[in-house]
């Protein structure tokens, strides 16, 4: 059970687990895989408790379809999963793009491709988590580094997931997954939780996809006496399919803008010595750890350098970043991967600060060393 | 000039006319004729509008629940049976109809299938099955005859067919029938059974896509094609008075098997029962 106040020892899956029961979840839908499983048990064990609704469906295609119906009929749902699991979803996952549909997937991330590493660490899902399936869509997707961090995500991710109408991906992974951590479960009311904007008009006026200034739309359940329609087809503010060139305009722009018009509310970074850093390194997950441990060990050395901690892995708060990176010569992007988030600052970063990447794919974490390395070679 | 005033009948009271009409099926095509029947078997009933949802994949007859005044969820080719699996689960008051062509439920969805026929989920699925994909142009089902051609059969289907009487019954199904678009009144009463067993209902109908099937097989126009369905079905309770031979190439319609088994959101409820009985142990 959910204990609030409580000091605990948790596994950052746990965490995830007791976050999304913190931010009220009712539904849980999914299959097991490594090392993502401790989620699925977590609801298992605990949702038949509370009221709420686990399942254990066929497959990852079937437990994303699960917690996008259960969205529709107005629980707060979610699904964890890791690479595989996370591909399989894909097709699913655009529906709920396209459908508006709030929903969380926790991937906790492993090597790949294919079945890939089980046991060990990646990072390389990240553009996955942006680019996953297929048409033109905005994303948001948020990363952790610790198990307090896997708690207040889960919740944030809910939180932005049920306010923007729109699947939210959390990406953990093996080692964060499976790290035990102390921590202690905020206070009933300490963190925010935020509710489903229901219509406030009779259903007779209500568009389930309405254009509204805000460009995100109240949201009916199925069985609450309003009636409508849903559809993965392109469609009008009603849901119903339509081919007309300015409807299809209108719902893709919707789909963009409804995300980045809000970028101070979603994206969240952290940043250590910054304020005089020539070089800053650039990471999240479990490698941002390793990170704020070489910055600190260089600036024994009194090398100026800081580091950036997106929380918010996509969508990329470009102007943010720009000034962050104002004055740095030069960022070095640690991630797990052969490169996803390097091309990213790339994009971004002024043109007087050079990018460097720093890569690690052998299924090991990151260490400071490593990285301390690094900031030497390029300064 | 006169004007002819069309009496306005039980179908019309269920149907969105301002949105989406005329629909995008051929004519004649048998979906129509089913989404009549169901519209009928719900009215008998007497349940609330908002009580209803109807969930489907993609295909024609996947196309049906955008016409319907209920909650309607167009989903994702295949996925139709977990999607309502979730709906099902989060308000299980509410009467989950799954509309699903044959393609739809048993190639790409038939891992779905098989696992809702043993969880026993309190759906009614009606599964149109017109032997054919008709949404992508006629290739080829699992349900297809031997020999049959589709274009992607061009030279004749040399694959096997599923039973899917059989493979849901085999699969845990508690109510398993066959209708046709032909019997009509038989196909309202069996959709009326359906809706009221609890558990998972499945209704293999048995529906015409003379623009492909129909065209490709000489099988003719949809009457002609309908026909068909008349001469050659077995009700049930025939069955066993025809001699064998007299059997071959006809079906059997009608309910053909019924169990009472126990529903998953009653067993689910059940583990809530028993945990809140035993306290709030971890
Ligand atoms: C993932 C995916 N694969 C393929 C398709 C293309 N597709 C759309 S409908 C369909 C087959 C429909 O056949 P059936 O389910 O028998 O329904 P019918 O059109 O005959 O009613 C296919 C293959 C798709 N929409 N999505
Ligand atoms: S193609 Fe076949 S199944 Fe589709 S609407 Fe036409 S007749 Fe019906």
């Amino acid at each position: 059970m959910l204990e609030y106040g409580k000091t605990k020892l948790l596994q950052g899956n746990e965490a995830c687990v007791y976050g999304a029961l913190y931010a009220g979840v009712q539904f849980f839908a999914g299959y097991p895989i490594t090392p993502s499983t401790e989620i699925a048990e977590g609801m298992a064990r605990i949702l038949p408790h509370i009221g709420g609704k686990f399942i254990q469906m066929e497959d990852e295609i079937g437990s994303i379809a699960a917690i996008i119906g259960a969205s529709n009929a107005g629980c707060k749902s979610m699904t964890a999963t890791s690479g595989p699991g996370y591909s399989l979803m894909q097709e699913n996952i655009g529906y709920a793009y396209m459908t508006e549909t709030p929903c969380v997937i926790i991937d906790v991330q492993r090597g790949g491709p294919s079945t890939g590493l089980p046991t060990k660490i990646a990072q390389a899902d990240m553009m996955q988590a942006r680019w996953g399936t297929h048409g033109d869509y905005n994303a948001i997707a948020l990363a952790p580094s610790s198990a307090k961090e896997c708690f207040t995500e889960t919740v944030r991710a809910f939180n932005l997931s049920e306010r923007f109408r729109t699947p939210v991906t959390v990406l953990t992974d093996e080692v964060l997954g499976h790290m035990r951590e102390i921590m202690t479960i905020p206070e009933e009311g300490e963190l925010k939780v935020h509710k489903r904007q229901k219509p406030d008009v009779p259903p007779d006026w209500y568009r389930h996809f309405e254009i509204t200034p805000s460009l995100v739309s109240p949201m009916a359940a199925f069985g609450e006496g309003y009636r409508y329609n849903i559809s993965g087809l392109t469609h009008d503010p009603d849901g119903f399919p339509t081919a007309v060139p300015s409807e299809i305009k209108a719902k893709l722009e919707k789909l963009h803008h409804k995300i980045d018009n809000y970028l101070d509310e979603i994206t969240s970074f952290r940043t250590e010595m910054m304020d005089d850093a020539h070089v800053a390194v650039f990471s999240y997950g479990t490698v941002a750890r390793a990170s704020y441990q070489a910055v600190k060990m260089a600036r024994e050395k009194r090398i100026k350098v800081g580091a950036i901690q997106p929380f918010t892995i996509w969508p990329i708060d470009e102007a943010r970043i720009k000034s962050m990176l104002d004055g740095v010569k030069k960022v070095i992007v640690a991630e797990l991967n052969m490169g996803q988030l390097f091309y990213e600052i790339q994009r971004v970063a002024p043109k007087s600060t050079e990018v460097f990447h720093l890569g690690r794919y052998d299924g090991e974490v990151m260490t400071p060393l490593q990285i301390l390395q690094k900031i030497r070679e390029v300064l | 000039m006169n004007k002819t005033v069309i009496k306005s009948d039980v179908t019309h009271h269920y149907l969105r006319p301002k949105k989406k009409f005329p629909n995008v099926w051929c004519a004649g095509c048998g979906n129509g004729i089913v989404m009549g029947a169901l519209i009928r078997a719900i009215d008998s009933l007497g349940y609330d509008k908002d009580e209803v949802a109807v969930v489907s994949g993609i295909g024609c007859s996947s196309r049906m629940p955008v016409y319907l005044d209920f909650a309607t969820l167009h989903t994702t080719h295949g996925r139709a049976l977990a999607f309502a699996t979730g709906v099902k689960i989060a308000k299980p008051h509410m009467k989950v109809i799954v509309i699903t062509g044959d393609g739809d439920a048993l190639a790409i969805g038939g891992n779905h299938f098989i696992h809702a026929c043993r969880r026993n989920i309190d759906i009614t699925t009606i599964l149109i099955d017109n032997k054919i994909y008709g949404m992508t142009g006629g290739q080829f089902a699992p349900t297809t005859p031997g020999g049959a051609i589709a274009t992607t059969a061009p030279h004749g289907n040399y694959e096997k067919q599923f039973d899917v009487v059989k493979l849901a019954i085999g699969a845990g199904a508690s109510y398993v029938a066959r209708g046709t678009v032909y019997h009509v009144d038989q196909l309202e009463k069996l959709i009326v059974g359906g809706l009221k067993k609890k558990g998972f209902a499945v209704i293999d109908t048995f529906s015409n896509c003379h623009t492909y099937f129909g065209r490709f097989n000489r099988e003719g126009d949809a009457v002609e094609m309908i026909r068909w369905f008349k001469k050659n079905a077995l009700p049930v309770e025939a069955v066993e008075k025809i001699p064998p031979e007299k059997r071959v190439g006809k079906f059997v319609t009608g309910l053909i098997y019924e169990s009472d088994a126990t529903e998953f959101c009653d067993e689910y409820q059940m583990l809530v029962d028993r945990l809140a009985g035993k306290g709030n142990a971890q």
